[in-house]
């Protein structure tokens, strides 16, 4: 396959960066996005030219790393992949290809594709966790979880962190993810002590990284990899909704 | 977890986004009910002009005993205004928190999320533009060929007017466009949605939209092929 690549190249965080526009000639239709990647960065580095950044660790679809925008859409044209697991064989022979980093300002670019997620690490510090006592483990049939709800904080749980969501969002908005950890998290009773808080800490904290406000528009839940409902949006809202009106604190 | 009172509920409600998001959504509740009862009063039209002048009196003479002349609709009126007020300040702050979250934009935009929830914003404020000329057209008269008539004089005296009445049905399109993302997603905010639910409410949410659209929007049309003169 025949593939021109234009492709979003920035030096560092304070450069001005522009899309430069690259061809490949000999792409295997049974290459990953990344794959191609990596032939594009190997002809670069012969002539002596600087590779493209991007981020990437797993390449099977399940640390979150390898973020980016291809053709307006994050993780590209295959619902429910992220960008490793999407393959040279969705695109045409001949095709143009637009590759962008997330666009927030909560997630900075440090070079080319790479930008600074640790807003979301801030996000889950603010709740996203259960208070546990240290000791010997519990007996794990000490409290039980009906099926329905160890399902959907299951679902909820498959949340990889990678983003998709605050690039898709027309507002930037950072919604879905926390209401994946909300939602994971509230389900199961272990997560119950700190229920109300942990939805109104969190959300002030993503309100206080300027991630924008959710309208419910649900581009978010269109590019996620990992198919998280919108209506987990409602049950953060839910909980949102009841501590406000209750006057839940943290400290 | 000890529940204590932490600042007072409004500066809780308003200072986060969600909370800014309740306030729409309920402000948004009470524009439905408005125009829900304001559709099914104007529809009184086909019944001719002495019927019509009757309702637009009946309304100022609703609970008088109590409230005085004018005062129910008076009530209406000032609870409308701040609804109005709290809505659009509400959708201006995130507008604005929107904006300052994306600093820099894509060059090859995508198109995510429907075309009704896209268009939240610029729409509301098409209709409230709409709302303004419609209060000075029909109910101050100042814009209108017939200011002086009566409810029904009115409003055929501004239909007459094709600009007019095209400008009216484009503005119940843009109403239901509006109403079809906004119905669903007040749901959504005040946390009545879930997955299994999900398709239901957005269908029902469009159902309702375009009801009322075609419900306003056929008053114009009479008029224009000289049903209702
Ligand atoms: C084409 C459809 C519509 C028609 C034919 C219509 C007709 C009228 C009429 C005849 C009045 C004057 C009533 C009176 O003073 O006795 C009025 C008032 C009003 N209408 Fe509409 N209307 C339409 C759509 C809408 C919509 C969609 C909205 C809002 C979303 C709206 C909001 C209002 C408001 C705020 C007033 C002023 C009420 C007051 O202050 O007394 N109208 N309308
Ligand atoms: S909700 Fe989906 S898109 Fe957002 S971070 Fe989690 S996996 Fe990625
Ligand atoms: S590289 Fe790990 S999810 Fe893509």
């Amino acid at each position: 396959m025949r593939i021109t690549l234009r492709v979003w190249r920035q030096k560092n965080a304070d450069a001005k960066g522009k899309m430069e526009k690259y061809k490949l000639d000999d792409v295997d239709e049974d290459m990953s996005f990344l794959e191609m990647l990596d032939v594009l960065n190997e002809k670069l580095i012969l002539q002596g030219e600087d590779p493209v950044s991007f981020d990437h660790d797993c390449r099977e679809g399940i640390c979150g790393s390898c973020a980016m925008v291809i053709n307006g859409t994050p993780h590209g044209p295959q619902k429910n992949t992220t960008t490793c697991q999407l393959h040279m064989r969705h695109f045409k022979d001949g095709d143009t290809i637009d590759v962008e980093p997330w666009r927030a300002r909560a997630f900075p670019v440090i070079k080319d594709l790479v930008t600074d997620r640790s807003a979301f690490d801030q996000i889950i510090q603010a709740g996203g966790y259960v208070s546990v006592n240290t000791g010997s483990a519990p007996e794990a049939h000490a409290t039980p979880v009906d099926k329905v709800s160890a399902d959907d904080a299951f679902d909820a749980a498959t949340c990889i962190g990678c983003g998709a969501c605050v690039a898709a969002c027309p507002n930037g908005s950072s919604m879905l993810f926390t209401a994946a950890k909300v939602t994971h998290l509230g389900l199961l009773p272990q997560g119950q002590p700190e229920r109300q808080t942990r939805a109104i800490s969190m959300l002030a904290k993503q309100d206080e990284l300027d991630f924008g406000g959710c309208t419910n528009v649900g581009a978010c839940a269109e590019v996620c990899p990992k198919g998280i409902p919108l209506a987990s949006i409602s049950r953060l809202n839910h909980d949102v909704l009841g501590a406000t009106l209750a006057g839940a604190r943290a400290d | 977890m000890v529940l204590t009172q932490q600042r007072n509920i409004v500066t809780r409600t308003w200072g986060s986004s969600v909370g800014k998001k309740f306030v729409m959504a309920v402000t948004g509740v009470i524009f439905l009910l408005y125009v829900i009862a304001h559709m099914i009063g104007n529809l009184k039209i086909f019944f001719g002009q002495e019927t019509f002048d009757a309702y637009s009196e009946h309304l100022r003479t609703l609970g008088a005993e109590i409230f005085g002349y004018e005062g129910v609709l008076w009530i209406i009126r000032v609870v409308l205004l701040a609804s109005v007020v709290l809505h659009m300040a509400a959708a201006f702050s995130l507008w604005y928190k929107a904006k300052r979250a994306r600093p820099v934009g894509y060059q090859h935009k995508g198109h995510q999320g429907s075309y009704a929830a896209r268009t939240m914003r610029w729409g509301g404020v098409i209709i409230a533009l709409f709302v303004i000329w419609h209060i000075l057209d029909l109910t101050l008269g100042t814009v209108n060929p017939d200011p002086a008539g009566g409810a029904y004089a009115k409003l055929v005296a501004s239909f007459d007017r094709p600009i007019v009445a095209i400008f009216y049905i484009v503005a119940m399109v843009a109403l239901s466009f509006h109403i079809s993302h906004g119905l669903w997603s007040g749901i959504q905010t005040l946390g009545g949605n879930s997955a299994v639910k999900q398709h239901a409410l957005k269908s029902f949410s469009i159902v309702v939209g375009v009801v009322i659209a075609v419900g306003f929007a056929i008053i114009p049309v009479s008029v224009m092929f000289g049903l209702v003169r």
